[in-house]
């Protein structure tokens, strides 16, 4: 299957996560919609990995080329889960002041 | 290399100091040593002498530019601790999880001074910043530092997820994350390559507030808690500024000639924004967040001309505005109060501190004799130096010119104007001399400023 594919289909979820940070109001569902953009990114590293992979396995047999980008891919996943950690205790936070966690209450800071 | 492991350690450390003592004040000793420990390390590493050796696969590597960043970055925030320790021990039930979580933003510090590969970039900038949200919302029952913890994460996150998407752009061009092997594949611009690239600039000028993606910065900075809006437009800043000229540096440097136009708009629109709108400013901690943006339009010269001299340059400029904005910012977490008219006849009823503020306030405006001024002259001489486009030396001359104007309404306030009634505050002695010695450290620096820069060479 050629590469353009896989980077379409992450390209379409990068910009459904980003069109939703912009539009949503809901801290929880912006928050979703960056795990969106970081999944996206991950899809498109592996499928580059294999992509490499592919190519370098012609001329070597037992290539590591392009393994590289899947050791990448978990460590975005161990990242985003430690900002998950630190994200929705923030969320939990704002929600015990305010009783919600719909992001236009804030809006004390704008002079 | 090994200021990481320290770093790291002692953080472990700290957590559990807060177990075992609980007197804040000898959490805050314990963390001052810390820091001294962290400065023989990385001055020994200096030296020659590693205490580890650990092969790093040629992701991390060190030279000597590196080293002498993390030496003004360790030091910087030594003088954070000693002038704004006490500020951190009113904060929460043990102050020592706050040292602990600096100390591991200082790991993450240590692994930017020295990553030669995107994936050391891309966790070197998430350890700098996971601490930090907890920090900007450490005030839990204020409801504009929680404001500022949810922005500044969803902010943060936000653009590391654009930071991410360039990463994985660039890695499909190149087939590798090291940033040499991303130089030397470097010829043609592909489609991908450029996709890349301007994504993983727009991410970090993100993480520097640089103009177009400015907007977080100074609701940011005003909800969180004084102390630690002082460490977040210092230290922290200065870091993103190396991984971004380190980054443009080492992986892009081929295609300069390609990209410093981009770099030249952002850095103008940085430079007049940041001024223009601080000018307007009645707090002084909203001005300083906008003479924060207004700091990075020149440091971002240095990532335009990207030469020896702007390599000196960006590092004098470090120390410069680390130590000035420390010093502001210190007097002013004493304060409930950040109006400008609140600090009105400060210097009759505190000549001491009133004094060391003034060289503060002229060494980020940039007068002669103070370490501002050699930061900003290097950064104007390295854009003449690469020439082109010199009307970025004309844009940034008018721009020093128009800070001078807000700068000197606080030295306005706080020499020439009747004292008003202001809400008391006791400075201890220790704090006073902390004060000056920084005042004439700024001074040292602006007359000598080879001393710092001789470090590079040696």
């Amino acid at each position: 299957m050629p590469i353009n594919y896989y980077i379409l289909l992450s390209v379409a979820l990068f910009s459904i996560g980003i069109v939703g940070v912009l539009t949503r109001r809901n801290a929880i569902i912006i928050f979703m919609c960056i795990e969106i953009m970081l999944n996206a990114v991950n899809l498109l590293l592996v499928a580059f990995s294999k992509m490499h992979h592919l190519r370098a396995l012609v001329a070597d047999r037992a290539t590591t080329v392009g393994t590289d980008a899947q050791l990448f891919v978990f460590f975005i996943m161990v990242v985003a889960a430690a900002e998950v950690t630190v994200g929705l205790a923030i969320i939990v936070m704002l929600y015990r002041n305010i009783h919600s966690v719909d992001i236009n209450f804030l809006n004390r800071l704008k002079h | 290399m090994n200021t990481i492991i320290f770093s790291a350690l002692w953080g472990v450390l700290m957590m559990y100091v807060g177990f075992i003592v609980k007197k804040q004040k000898s959490a805050t000793a314990f963390a001052i040593v810390g820091l001294i420990v962290l400065l023989v390390v990385n001055w020994l590493e200096y030296a020659g002498v590693s205490i580890f050796s650990i092969d790093l696969q040629g992701m991390l590597r060190y030279n000597r530019l590196s080293l002498v960043f993390n030496l003004v970055i360790i030091f910087s925030t030594l003088v954070y601790f000693l002038l704004s320790g006490s500020d951190i021990e009113k904060f929460g039930k043990s102050s020592s999880d706050y040292y602990a979580l600096i100390f591991f933003i200082l790991t993450g510090i240590s692994i930017i001074a020295g990553f030669q590969s995107l994936l050391m970039l891309f966790i070197g900038i998430e350890i700098i910043s996971i601490p930090l949200y907890i920090l900007a919302g450490s005030e839990k029952n204020n409801l504009k530092s929680n404001e500022a913890a949810l922005k500044y994460f969803l902010m943060g996150a936000f653009s590391t997820g654009i930071m991410l998407m360039g990463i994985a752009f660039l890695y499909g061009d190149a087939g590798t994350f090291y940033l040499e092997g991303i130089n030397l594949g470097l010829g043609k611009i592909t489609p991908m390559l450029a996709v890349g690239m301007v994504l993983l600039m727009a991410a970090m000028s993100f993480k520097v507030s640089a103009a177009p993606f400015h907007f977080w910065t100074p609701d940011v900075y005003d909800g969180t808690p004084t102390v630690f809006t002082s460490f977040m437009a210092t230290i922290v800043k200065a870091a993103g500024f190396f991984a971004f000229f380190r980054l443009f540096e080492n992986a892009f440097g081929n295609l300069h000639a390609d990209w410093e136009i981009l770099i030249a708009v952002i850095a103008t629109l940085t430079l007049i924004i940041g001024n223009v709108t601080a000018v307007f400013q009645q707090s002084i901690k909203r001005m300083l967040s906008y003479s924060s943006i207004a700091q990075a339009g020149f440091m971002l010269l240095g990532v335009f001309a990207l030469n020896i001299f702007a390599k000196q340059g960006l590092v004098l400029y470090f120390a410069a505005y680390s130590l000035a904005t420390l010093g502001i910012f210190a007097v002013l977490a004493k304060f409930k109060d950040h109006s400008i008219e609140a600090f009105n006849g400060f210097a009759k009823q505190y000549p001491l501190i009133g004094f060391s503020m003034l060289i503060c306030i002229l060494s980020l405006a940039g007068i002669p004799l103070t370490a501002g001024f050699f930061a900003k002259y290097y950064m104007l001489i390295a854009v003449i130096k690469y020439g082109k486009m010199f009307w970025l030396v004309i844009v940034g001359i008018l721009c020093a010119a128009i800070s001078v104007y807000y700068y000197f309404k606080l030295v306005q306030a706080i020499y020439f104007k009747e004292a008003a009634q202001r809400e008391e505050v006791v400075f201890t002695r220790s704090f006073e001399l902390i004060m000056l010695a920084n005042a004439i450290l700024i001074i040292i620096l602006g007359i000598h400023p080879n001393w710092l820069m001789a470090l590079l060479y040696m």
